[in-house]
């Protein structure tokens, strides 16, 4: 007997050591549980993170855009207007006001990490008979490539990009036949076109976007698009991205720009998150709901069994508070040594899924995160599960009038 | 003059009072033990001796009339109280033994002395361990209670009944499972106590020879005592 135990322990850890076969069942159950818990919890995070590293390393966190363009109805006098349906203008591709002024502006946010200057616009690559319709982004390479990490997406040749160069999608390059060192002739929709000399090939993960990306230097772009000296964007990485709404709406009331963040732009995702956020919810609620109701049945079993053990024990002197208590700890006992195997079991079960799930490419489908806090919430949950189920039993088991109990 | 243990004035104990099928079981017991007295209580199935056995062990409450233990009047007493009382003067011997079946001779044994203390000691374990040698089991010490003999859990019981050197011990039939031979060495070894010790017995027993080696006979009919 341990000398440091106190009778409830002793008395506890020895009634579900007696009733082997049901404890060792229970504990199973209770374990499936927790992995089953552990295993969602742990996977979705690594999904989770694994997505928003994948959308805030191939897209800037805050756009600036210029304004759109509104047309301002007719009017006659002082609140009489006129044409009550005003047309939607087209939307011309026009520089950002003073770009260099907001661009210095936004380089003063202590919360704003990176600044580039962008333009982009419609174009068509050709090369030989083949020709496509691209997206081409003229960037300063120094600065875009801390927000969009280009040099990450390279999967063959280099980033270098000075004005004769271009970088573009692997798809494009297959469907113009180009390797890297090829030349294409880029052209743009006002006729002017330029001669450049591949020098990457990336893969931004998504056929549409592999199939139009273009990245060429920022001045090559500007004088292809006739804006010599102007730029339609202002992209902006953030120290803390679950903040870039809000830095976004700043810099929009502050500013005549527009300033669309990664939030919004990517409303759809969060809506996703949420939905299995609260469908993990509900599965964790109802594992721990169908574990209580286990370790529920199997204690009030064994009172049922012990009533003469329980009464034996209320005639030596044991009061009701200790019965309560010799249950209430069987049943937070359960609940932590099933999460430990739990535990154990979820992390187990990840790792082999880890090492056997792997995307099309061979790298992972998600990251491994196994964070202790992970284990230590849950092993809680357990035990205060397993205390909650113990309850009534418990109850009943000090409830228990001695004289009946003995006379069975 | 003897001190006085237990005393019943005017007892009586009725079952679902107020009901139409209200029953009375006992009616206006009158007993005294004192200590160092062995008490046979003896009368037939049904007459109301394991109830009167329960009311003096402060298991169930008398419906009318005065209990004294050791002069504490019990009916001021709350269910905390009782059962403090009940661990602290009362020990019990049951007749279907009841030992523990999950902890060892010796842990049962103990079991009275650290359900009190809330912890084990050395020395809750030394006198748990004087007891089963006095019982003539200290070999049986590390035995689960579920292997071993009726007669050697019967003596187990006698030792935990003792553990709290309770000044009255209840025993309920203590021999009624028992072989002859089994029997005769558990009676001794009360009887052994008693003498020793100068502990209190009531035994209730439906052996005529068992009770006539007591100090006084006390039969219990149709609820009532017959002198």
């Amino acid at each position: 007997m341990n000398r440091w135990l106190p009778f409830e322990w002793i008395a506890a850890v020895r009634l579900l050591r007696e009733g082997r076969l049901q404890t060792l069942f229970i504990i199973g159950g209770i374990a499936i549980g927790v992995a089953v818990i552990v295993f969602m919890s742990a996977m979705l995070a690594g999904l989770e993170a694994n997505f928003i590293k994948r959308v805030l390393t191939s897209q800037p966190q805050i756009q600036l855009l210029t304004p759109d363009q509104v047309a301002r109805p007719l009017r006659n006098g002082p609140g009489v207007i006129e044409d009550a349906i005003v047309q939607r203008p087209s939307q011309r591709v026009i520089s950002i006001d003073q770009w260099p002024k907001i661009r210095n502006q936004m380089l003063a946010m202590p919360e704003i990490t990176a600044v580039s200057p962008t333009i982009s616009g419609s174009a068509l690559a050709i090369r030989g008979d083949a020709s496509r319709a691209v997206t081409l982004s003229g960037v300063e390479p120094e600065s875009y490539f801390n927000i969009v990490r280009v040099p990450d997406y390279i999967v063959a040749g280099e980033p270098r990009l000075t004005s004769e160069n271009i970088i573009i999608g692997v798809e494009l390059a297959k469907d113009l036949g180009a390797v890297v060192g090829d030349k294409l002739n880029v052209q743009a929709a006002s006729g002017a076109n330029r001669v450049l000399t591949v020098t990457g090939l990336v893969d931004l993960g998504n056929k549409g976007v592999n199939q139009r990306a273009a990245y060429v230097a920022l001045r090559t772009a500007q004088s292809l698009l006739g804006m010599i000296g102007g730029v339609t964007t202002i992209d902006i990485t953030v120290k803390d991205i679950y903040a870039a709404e809000d830095i976004a709406q700043r810099i929009q009331a502050a500013n005549l720009v527009k300033a669309d963040s990664w939030i919004k732009t990517n409303a759809q995702f969060f809506v996703a998150v949420r939905a299995q956020e609260t469908s993990n919810t509900l599965i964790r609620v109802f594992v721990a709901m169908s574990v209580a109701f286990g370790i529920a049945a199997v204690l009030i079993v064994s009172v049922i069994q012990r009533s003469k053990e329980i009464g034996i024990l209320r005639a030596m002197g044991t009061s009701r508070g200790q019965i309560l208590r010799v249950f209430l700890l069987q049943g937070g006992l359960l609940g932590f040594v099933g999460s430990l195997f739990g535990a154990a079991l979820g992390a187990g079960a990840l790792i082999y899924w880890h090492a056997v799930q792997r995307q099309a490419d061979g790298s992972e489908l998600f990251p491994l995160i196994l964070e202790r806090r992970l284990f230590v919430l849950t092993a809680l949950l357990a035990t205060v599960t397993g205390l909650l189920a113990a309850t009534a039993p418990a109850l009943r088991a000090a409830k228990l009038d001695p004289v009946v109990a003995i006379r069975g | 003059m003897a001190e006085e243990i237990l005393r019943l004035e005017k007892v009586c104990k009725a079952y679902n009072v107020g009901l139409p099928t209200e029953t009375e079981v006992l009616h206006d017991i009158d007993l005294e033990v004192d200590r160092g007295e062995f008490v046979a209580l003896i009368g037939p199935s049904g007459s109301g001796k394991s109830t009167l056995l329960n009311i003096v062990g402060l298991l169930d409450r008398p419906t009318s009339g005065r209990l004294t233990i050791k002069g504490h009047d019990i009916a001021s007493l709350g269910d905390t109280e009782l059962t403090h009382l009940r661990g602290h003067t009362i020990g019990f011997i049951f007749q279907s033994h009841l030992l523990i079946s999950a902890f060892t001779a010796k842990e049962n044994v103990m079991m009275p002395l650290l359900v009190d203390r809330g912890f084990p000691s050395p020395e809750i374990e030394a006198q748990a361990g004087k007891l089963l040698d006095q019982v003539g089991l200290s070999k049986f010490a590390g035995h689960l209670a579920s292997n071993m003999s009726g007669g050697q859990q019967q003596r187990v019981a006698v030792a935990r009944a003792l553990a709290m050197n309770p000044d009255l011990v209840l025993a309920d039939e203590p021999t009624g499972n028992l072989d002859t031979k089994s029997a005769e060495a558990v009676f001794e070894l009360m009887k052994e106590v008693n003498r020793t010790v100068g502990t209190s017995f009531l035994l209730v027993t439906h052996n005529l020879d068992l009770a006539k080696r007591c100090d006084r006979i006390i039969e219990v009919v149709d609820g009532r005592i017959r002198t």
